[in-house]
């Protein structure tokens, strides 16, 4: 579904990811681990159209992503959970996830069973759904980051380090949503340092180092076989 | 005693005014970056669109509206043409390109009506007594205008769905694209409501002191300040500056002429940016 071909990549002047090639398939979790700065969220953001893209092909479903502006991904069934998770602090809970209900075509009715289904996933999120979203916690801002990719309906999630800087109860949490959007066949491309969440929650993974993929093997191989995660990730 | 009462009611009316003209910048400012010198001009041919409606119409209201449209389609059409190609060069050349737009709309209206002063004429005639002094009920009925048209768009930003894109592409451009919403279009279109804007507020001063093709250039320096001491972006701020400021300088008619009154407002710039840079009406960043 989601192709990456021998993608390069410049943020300025400097070289930063050099002939990626990432597959992920329909209603696939896959996993994208690496030690920071190797180029993972820069891959996310070449995906998004964010970085520049100075050689190889990405496509969506058969299609160029190439000269698809920016706001043209959401509709195409592709969402972003960013590292920072960018919530709009200035809107409320609400608005946040109304930037992606609003949308042409979501019918009212269809519009309410969206904010239900988030707000089952997240509770605290209808608890707090007035409220300024740079009120919220670290954890309530990345669940809010994630049901505003959810009700674009996407057809993949790019979700960067979820769980970073939050406490267990959290990343337990995230981790099961992770669970549910792949039981209804939402795929996910999984940026991650955290290895044992990473290896729980995705089928395959790609190991990155220095701007590059260096390592490809299903989950079932990497937790038979440390050695690989030893080498790259150091723990 | 009857003089300050005067003065404050001329400071809320002209503050209305301002604010109006005000918002469409700070609107601009605060999502695209840019400081739209050619927004008095905006409001200059608003003026005169309105001046000529009403000459051929006789009907006050009809001209507000038709100014209003025609100013948001050209100020959509400049948006496109001349500061779309711009986003994300040097803000010098945005700035340089919209002090270009302002020589070429002033030149075209002095092509277009002529060098003469039009005269707008108010659509609400009579004053009232107040402390035995005449109050125009028309300067009323502005500062009653400019309000609704203020609160009308902050509704708009607070409910509406577009209101609320906006809000969104203000604070996260890049996270608004992510979420589908169509970032060059919300580009757009706030500049036409910031235009539309400036045009409403043009055909509302224009009883005041009649229009001309120079009228532009005060309107932008006065909103640029009070967009600076409101807290640049800031819709709110610049409302409540708008007000304090026309407040100031009425006061200080009373004391000095009305001319030297305006010396008040850049002296309450250069105070903002020397002591507090931010806006004086935001609050202090933790």
């Amino acid at each position: 579904m989601l192709v990456l071909d021998n993608v390069d990549a410049h943020y300025g002047k400097s070289h930063v990811l050099h002939g990626v090639s990432i597959e992920v398939r329909a209603g696939e979790v896959v996993g994208l681990l690496g030690r920071n700065g190797v180029g993972k969220t820069t891959t996310l953001k070449a995906i998004m159209g964010m970085a520049r893209r100075t050689g190889g092909r990405i496509t969506f479903e058969g299609r160029d992503l190439h000269g698809v502006p920016p706001h043209g991904l959401a509709g195409l069934g592709i969402a972003w959970v960013p590292e920072e998770r960018r919530i709009f602090r200035l809107l409320t809970v609400l608005e946040n996830l109304r930037t992606g209900l609003d949308r042409p075509g979501v019918t009212p009715a269809r519009r309410e069973g969206l904010l239900e289904k988030v707000y089952a996933y997240f509770p605290i999120l209808k608890e707090r759904r007035n409220q300024a979203g740079g009120t919220l916690s670290g954890g309530e801002q990345q669940m809010l980051a994630i049901a505003r990719a959810v009700v674009l309906e996407p057809k993949i999630i790019l979700l960067d380090e979820p769980t970073e800087g939050l406490m267990p109860r959290m990343v337990a949490q995230i981790q099961e949503i992770v669970h549910a959007l792949h039981r209804e066949g939402v795929a996910i491309l999984l940026v991650e340092q955290n290895v044992p969440l990473t290896l729980d929650a995705a089928g395959r993974v790609y190991i990155m180092e220095k701007g590059a993929v260096r390592h490809h093997a299903s989950s079932r191989e990497l937790r038979a076989d440390q050695r690989v995660i030893h080498e790259y990730l150091g723990v | 005693m009857d003089q300050i009462i005067i003065q404050t009611l001329h400071g809320l009316v002209n503050g209305m005014v301002l604010a109006m003209v005000a918002s469409g910048l700070t609107l601009i400012f605060g999502i695209m970056d840019i400081v739209n010198f050619a927004h008095g001009d905006l409001l200059m041919l608003g003026a005169f669109v309105g001046a000529s409606v009403l000459g051929v119409t006789g009907n006050y209201w009809l001209a507000l509206l038709v100014a209003a449209v025609v100013i948001a389609v050209l100020g959509a059409a400049l948006q496109v043409t001349t500061l779309r190609p711009l986003i994300g060069r040097d803000p010098l050349t945005t700035i340089l390109a919209t002090f270009g737009v302002s020589l070429v709309l002033q030149k075209y209206a002095l092509w277009q009506w002529g060098p003469s002063v039009r005269q707008i004429s108010e659509p609400v005639h009579g004053d009232f007594t107040l402390f035995h002094l005449q109050y125009p009920w028309y300067r009323i009925v502005t500062a009653i205008l400019a309000a609704l048209i203020i609160g009308g768009l902050w509704l708009f930003l607070k409910y509406g769905k577009y209101g609320i894109w906006i809000r969104a592409t203000t604070q996260d451009r890049v996270m608004a694209q992510a979420m589908g919403i169509p970032v060059p279009l919300v580009y757009t279109a706030v500049f036409a409501i910031g235009s539309a804007m400036a045009a409403a507020s043009g055909v509302l001063f224009g009883p005041f002191a009649g229009v001309t093709q120079t009228m532009g250039f005060d309107f932008t320096l006065r909103a640029f300040i009070v967009v600076v001491v409101g807290g640049m972006g800031n819709l709110g701020g610049s409302i409540l500056a708008s007000i304090f400021v026309s407040l100031l300088e009425a006061y200080a008619a009373i004391v000095v002429s009305p001319a030297q009154a305006v010396i008040v407002s850049f002296i309450v710039l250069v105070l903002t940016m020397l002591f507090r840079p931010t806006g004086l009406f935001v609050p202090t960043p933790k």
